[in-house]
C-alpha cells in the first residue's frame, strides 16, 4: 500500500493531516508514531474509508496492491471498498473493551468476517475460525466461540480481536495501537503474537502506536508524524538508532527508560517514616448469586508491610486487580482496612502519630489536610463547570481555611508553581490541555499544603512528552516542599524515574520490594522479572524477551516452587539484603 | 433452562407484588370517610325514605362492609369466608355495584376485552411508527428527514389527544368516511362475534389507535433516535465498519440491538400511561372501555367496581414488566448472566 499528498481536514477549517504520504510493501512492518492529535489515526483511517462523517479528505491517493492487482481505494465505490475491509484490509483498534459488541458471541462475531465476504461457508468456516483461535493462543476455542465479551479479560478481547482481523488472511493489517489499553505483560505477550502470525502469513502490517519501544519491537520502518505532517520517515534501524529530526530527538529524549546501571545509595538505620502500613489486608464481601446463598469474600490487599519515607517516594506497581489503587485508598483513608491492621501516619518528624484505622471527626479532617491525591485522568476529576478558580479554592473552603481573597491569591500561586499562569484562573477545564488539567490536578492537591500525596496513575493518560514534564513537575514540587509521594503505577520505566522504594504486587500481594536501584537491576522474583522483561525499550537490539514474560506472568501456582502459592498458601515475604523483601521460601 | 428458571422467579415476584397492590388499593380507595351505601342510606334518612333504608343495610350486611376493614379486605380477595362461604376475586366473584346495581362482571366484561383490544392497537402503532421513524431519523441524524421526523414528533406530544380526537373525526368522516364514535356499529352491540361484526369494530380502532398512540411514538421514537446516536459513536460500530458490513446490516446487527434495551424496557410504562391516559379520549370519542366506568366509579365510591378495575390496571401494569422483563433477559447477555459478568 503506498498513501500520497493524503491531506484531511474538518469542514473548511485548516486541514489537520497535510501533504502525508507513506508506504508499506508486502510482509513488511510500517510504524506511524507521534503523538495523540499528530493525525496518525486519521491518516489510517482515511485509507480505510472509515473516517467520521465530520472530516473529509481533501485530497490524496491511496493504492493499494493487495492479490487483485493495484488499485485507488480513493476512487473506489462504497460496495468495492466494503469488499476490501476486512477481507484484504483488517484492522485491530485500540480498546478491546469497547471495539467488540457486547451482545453478541465472539465466535459469531468472527465468523461473520468470513461470511460477509463469502470466503467460508457453513461448516468450514466454523473450522476456520476454531483454528484461528487456537493460533491466538486460546487453550479452548470452542468455549470461547460461545462466550460473550464480557466473560473475557482485557487481553483476550485483543487477542479475539487479531482474531477477527487475521481471520481472513487479509493482505495488509492495520493495528491502531493494538496494545496501549492493556497491561505489560499482556501487551508483551499481544505484540509477540501479532509478529507470529504477521510472520506466518506473510502479511504486510501498518503499526500506529506513541509508544517508541513497541516500535522498536515490532517496526521495518518508522513514519514519524507531528501536526499532521510527516517529520521523518525511514528503516526503522535508522531512525531509532540516529534520528535525525528535532522532533523525532524529542520523542526519545522523553520516553522514560529504565536506567542502565545504578549505584547503591546508603540507607539510614532507622528510616523515618511518614506512612507506615503494618498488617495491612482488605476483603470485600460480595454478595451471593441470591440472598441464600453464602456471600463472596475477595481478598484484594493481603498482609501489606511497607513505609513511605519522609522526603521520598513509594511506587506500588502492579498489573490491574493487583491490590495496587486498594492500597492507595486505605493509605488515605478513604477506604478501612480489615481490623488488626495499623496504618500509621506522622506528619512531622516530632510530630505525634495517628493510625488511620481509629480516627474520630476532628483527627480525619486533620488528617486530611495533610494527605492528599492526584488522579489518574484529568478529564473526568474536574468538574467541566467549574471555573478553575472554585476547583481550586473547594479543598479551603471545605476545610474553611481564610478568607475568599486568601483562598484566591494561594490558588494564583499554586498555579504559578505547577507551571501555568494565574490570569487562567476565571477558565473552565476544556479550555486547557491534558497536560495542563493534570497540572491542575496537582495544584488542588496542593491547595492544602499537604506533607504526603498519593499519585494514582498520574501519567498514564498522557503523551509521552507531557509525561516527561508533569513527572518532571512532581519531582521539583517534593524537593521543593519535602513532600512524600505514594506512586501507583503500571509503568516501571516511570517508576525508574521517580521512586526511590518499589513495592511490586500481583493478586493482592506483595511479591518483591526494595530499594529503586535493587530492584530493577538485582530482580529475584520471576514476576518482577517478567515485568521488566516486557517493558518495551526503544532500542531495536534489547527485544522483548517473552520466555521470561511467560513465566513470570503466568499464574502464581505455574511459577518456580521457590515462589509458588499454592492454593492458600503463600511463600513468606524473606529479606535478601538490606530492604530488599522478596515472597519466596528461603 | 437459566431462562426458565428466572421466569419462574419472575412471575412469583409478580404475584406477591400483585398482593401488595391489592391491598393498597383497598386501603386507598376506603380513605375517604363513608362508603357508597352509608352515605346512601343518610341520604333517604334525610329525606324519610325508610323503606329503601332496610335494603341499603340489607346489602352492607350481605356484602359485608359491617364488618372491620381488614376482614372486608380477606373478603374480597378470597381469602376468608364471607357471608356467603369464599366468593372473591380468588373464585372469579368481582363483587356487586351498586351504582349501576348489577354486578361488576356484568358490567365491564365487554368494556375489559375492549380496553385491552384499544391500548394493545396502540402500542403496536406506537412501536411501528417509532421504530422506523427513530432509526431513519438517528441514521440521517442532522439532516432535513431528521428535522421533519422531530417537528412532526413535538407536534403530536403537544397537541392535547382529545383535540386531536375532534379534529381527526372532523375530517376522518369528512374525506375518508370513517365513522364517528364508539367502537362499533350499534348494530353489532351485544350480538356474537362475526367477520362483519370484526370488521366494524376494525375500522373503529382507527382513529382512536392514532389518537392515543401519537403522543407515545413520538417520545419514543426521540429516545430510539438519541439511544441510537449514542450508540453509532461507540467503537464496536467502527469494528463493524472496518470488517466491510454494509451501512445498514451494520446498523440493524450491532447498534440498532444494543439501543433495543430502553425500547423494550418501555412496554411495562406504556400499558398503564395508555390505560389511564386514554380515560379522556375514550370519554371524548364515546369508546365503551374501562376508563370511563373508573371514572363514575370513583367519583360515587363504588367499592368494588373501582377496586376491580385498579386491580385490571395494575394486574396489565405487572404484566407488561413481566414481558419487558423476560425480552430484556433474552435480548441482553449481560442481564441473562448478571452475576457471571467479570
Amino acid at each position: 500500500m503506498k498513501v500520497e499528498g493524503l491531506t484531511i481536514g474538518f469542514g473548511n477549517a485548516a486541514p489537520v493531516v497535510e501533504d502525508v504520504g507513506f508506504s508499506v510493501e508486502p510482509g513488511e512492518t510500517l510504524a506511524l508514531v507521534g503523538e495523540s492529535g499528530s493525525g496518525k489515526t486519521l491518516s489510517c483511517r482515511a485509507a480505510l474509508r472509515i473516517l467520521p462523517e465530520v472530516a473529509q479528505v481533501h485530497s490524496g491517493s491511496v493504492v493499494f496492491d493487495g492479490s487483485n492487482g493495484p488499485v485507488d481505494l480513493m476512487g473506489l465505490s462504497e460496495r468495492a471498498m466494503c469488499d476490501i475491509r476486512g477481507n484484504r484490509i483488517s484492522m485491530i483498534f485500540q480498546e478491546p473493551m469497547r471495539s467488540l459488541s457486547p451482545l453478541h458471541r465472539i465466535g459469531n462475531q468472527v465468523i461473520e468476517v468470513l461470511r460477509l465476504h463469502g470466503t467460508a461457508k457453513g461448516q468450514g468456516a466454523y473450522k476456520r475460525v476454531i483454528e484461528t483461535f487456537e493460533r491466538v493462543g486460546f487453550a479452548d476455542p470452542e468455549r470461547i466461540y460461545q462466550s460473550y465479551p464480557f466473560e473475557l479479560s482485557g487481553g483476550m478481547r485483543q487477542r479475539a480481536m487479531i482474531a477477527m482481523a487475521v481471520v481472513g488472511k487479509p493482505d495488509l493489517l492495520i493495528a491502531d495501537e493494538p496494545t496501549t489499553a492493556l497491561d505489560v505483560t499482556t501487551q508483551a505477550q499481544v505484540l509477540g503474537l501479532i509478529k507470529e502470525i504477521q510472520q506466518d502469513n506473510g502479511m504486510a502490517m501498518i503499526l500506529v502506536t506513541h509508544d517508541l519501544g513497541v516500535v522498536a519491537n515490532l517496526a521495518d520502518t518508522v513514519t514519524v508524524m507531528n501536526r499532521g505532517r510527516v517529520m521523518e520517515a525511514g528503516p526503522a534501524p535508522l531512525v531509532l538508532g540516529d534520528p535525525q529530526h528535532g522532533y523525532t530527538k524529542d520523542l526519545f529524549a522523553a520516553a522514560p527508560k529504565i536506567p542502565d546501571s545504578g549505584e547503591e545509595v546508603s540507607r539510614e538505620d532507622k528510616p523515618d517514616y511518614i506512612l507506615e502500613m503494618r498488617n495491612v489486608s482488605k476483603t470485600y464481601t460480595l454478595k451471593g448469586k441470591a440472598a441464600w446463598h453464602p456471600k463472596i469474600h475477595v481478598q484484594a490487599v493481603r498482609g501489606i508491610e511497607f513505609g513511605v519515607e519522609r522526603g521520598r517516594t513509594l511506587a506500588v506497581v502492579g498489573e490491574s486487580g493487583s491490590g495496587k489503587t486498594t492500597c492507595a485508598r486505605m493509605a488515605l483513608g478513604a477506604e478501612r482496612a480489615d481490623p488488626g491492621a495499623e496504618i500509621l501516619f506522622r506528619a512531622k518528624p516530632d510530630a505525634d502519630t495517628v493510625n488511620l484505622q481509629d480516627l474520630d471527626t476532628s483527627a480525619r479532617l486533620a488528617f486530611q489536610r495533610q494527605a492528599q491525591m492526584v488522579f489518574q485522568d484529568p478529564y473526568s476529576t474536574l468538574n467541566p463547570r467549574m471555573r478553575v478558580k472554585d476547583a481550586l479554592c473547594e479543598p479551603m473552603d471545605i476545610h474553611k481555611l481564610g478568607t475568599r481573597p486568601e483562598r484566591v491569591d494561594r490558588a494564583a500561586e499554586m498555579l504559578r508553581w505547577v507551571g501555568l499562569s494565574p490570569n487562567m484562573l476565571t477558565r473552565y477545564p476544556h479550555a486547557f490541555s491534558g497536560g495542563q488539567r493534570q497540572r491542575l490536578s496537582i495544584a488542588r492537591a496542593l491547595m492544602l499544603g499537604p506533607t504526603f500525596l498519593v499519585c494514582d496513575e498520574p501519567t498514564s493518560a498522557l503523551d509521552v512528552s507531557v509525561q516527561e514534564q508533569v513527572l518532571q513537575l512532581l519531582e521539583e514540587i517534593r524537593d521543593r516542599l519535602n513532600l512524600s509521594y505514594m506512586f501507583i503505577s503500571h509503568d516501571l520505566a516511570v517508576v525508574a524515574r521517580i521512586a526511590d522504594e518499589v513495592a511490586v504486587m500481583r493478586e493482592g500481594l506483595v511479591v518483591e520490594q526494595g530499594p529503586t536501584e535493587v530492584l530493577f537491576h538485582n530482580p529475584q522474583h520471576p514476576y518482577t522479572k517478567a515485568l521488566l522483561a516486557a517493558q518495551p525499550e526503544p532500542d531495536i537490539n534489547r527485544p522483548i524477551n517473552l520466555k521470561i514474560v511467560a513465566q513470570g506472568a503466568g499464574s502464581p501456582s505455574t511459577w518456580p516452587e521457590a515462589y509458588r502459592f499454592d492454593g492458600t498458601s503463600v511463600p513468606p515475604l524473606t529479606e535478601m539484603g538490606l530492604g530488599h523483601k522478596v515472597r519466596c521460601y528461603a | 433452562m437459566a431462562m426458565l428458571r428466572f421466569a419462574v422467579f419472575r412471575l412469583f415476584t409478580m404475584l406477591a407484588t400483585l398482593v401488595v397492590v391489592s391491598v393498597l388499593i383497598f386501603i386507598i380507595i376506603n380513605l375517604p370517610p363513608g362508603d357508597y351505601l352509608s352515605n346512601q342510606i343518610n341520604e333517604l334518612r334525610a329525606t324519610g325514605q325508610s323503606s329503601g333504608v332496610a335494603k341499603a343495610e340489607f346489602l352492607r350486611q350481605e356484602y359485608a362492609l359491617d364488618r372491620p376493614l381488614w376482614e372486608q379486605y380477606l373478603i374480597w380477595m378470597g381469602f376468608a369466608p364471607g357471608p356467603h362461604g369464599f366468593s372473591g376475586l380468588l373464585q372469579g366473584e368481582f363483587g356487586w355495584s351498586f351504582e349501576f346495581d348489577r354486578p361488576v362482571a356484568e358490567l365491564v366484561g365487554g368494556a375489559l376485552w375492549l380496553t385491552v383490544l384499544v391500548n394493545l392497537a396502540a402500542i403496536l402503532f406506537v412501536y411501528m411508527v417509532a421504530l422506523p421513524l427513530g432509526v431513519i431519523a438517528a441514521a440521517r441524524a442532522k439532516t432535513w428527514i431528521d428535522y421533519t421526523s422531530a417537528f412532526v414528533g413535538y407536534l403530536g406530544l403537544a397537541t392535547p389527544n382529545f383535540l386531536l380526537a375532534l379534529i381527526l373525526f372532523y375530517y376522518g368522516n369528512r374525506y375518508l368516511n370513517l365513522p364517528i364514535g364508539g367502537l362499533m356499529d350499534p348494530k353489532f352491540e351485544g350480538e356474537p362475534m362475526s367477520f362483519e361484526k370484526m370488521k366494524s369494530v376494525l375500522v373503529h380502532l382507527i382513529i382512536p389507535t392514532f389518537v392515543i398512540g401519537t403522543s407515545g411514538a413520538a417520545a419514543m421514537m426521540q429516545r430510539l433516535r438519541a439511544n441510537l446516536l449514542d450508540e453509532l459513536g461507540k467503537p464496536y460500530v467502527e469494528t463493524a465498519r472496518a470488517k466491510g458490513m454494509s451501512e445498514s446490516r451494520m446498523l440493524v446487527k450491532y447498534p440498532l440491538r444494543v439501543a433495543f434495551n430502553p425500547f423494550v424496557a418501555d412496554i411495562g410504562t406504556l400499558l398503564p400511561a395508555m390505560v389511564s391516559g386514554s380515560v379522556l379520549v375514550s370519554v371524548v370519542l364515546g369508546l365503551q372501555t374501562i376508563g370511563p366506568v373508573l371514572l363514575t366509579a370513583l367519583k360515587s365510591q363504588d367499592l368494588f367496581l373501582s377496586a376491580f378495575v385498579l386491580m385490571f390496571v395494575a394486574l396489565l401494569t405487572l404484566i407488561g414488566t413481566l414481558i419487558s422483563d423476560l425480552l430484556l433477559a433474552l435480548l441482553d447477555p449481560r442481564i441473562r448472566f448478571g452475576g457471571r459478568s467479570s
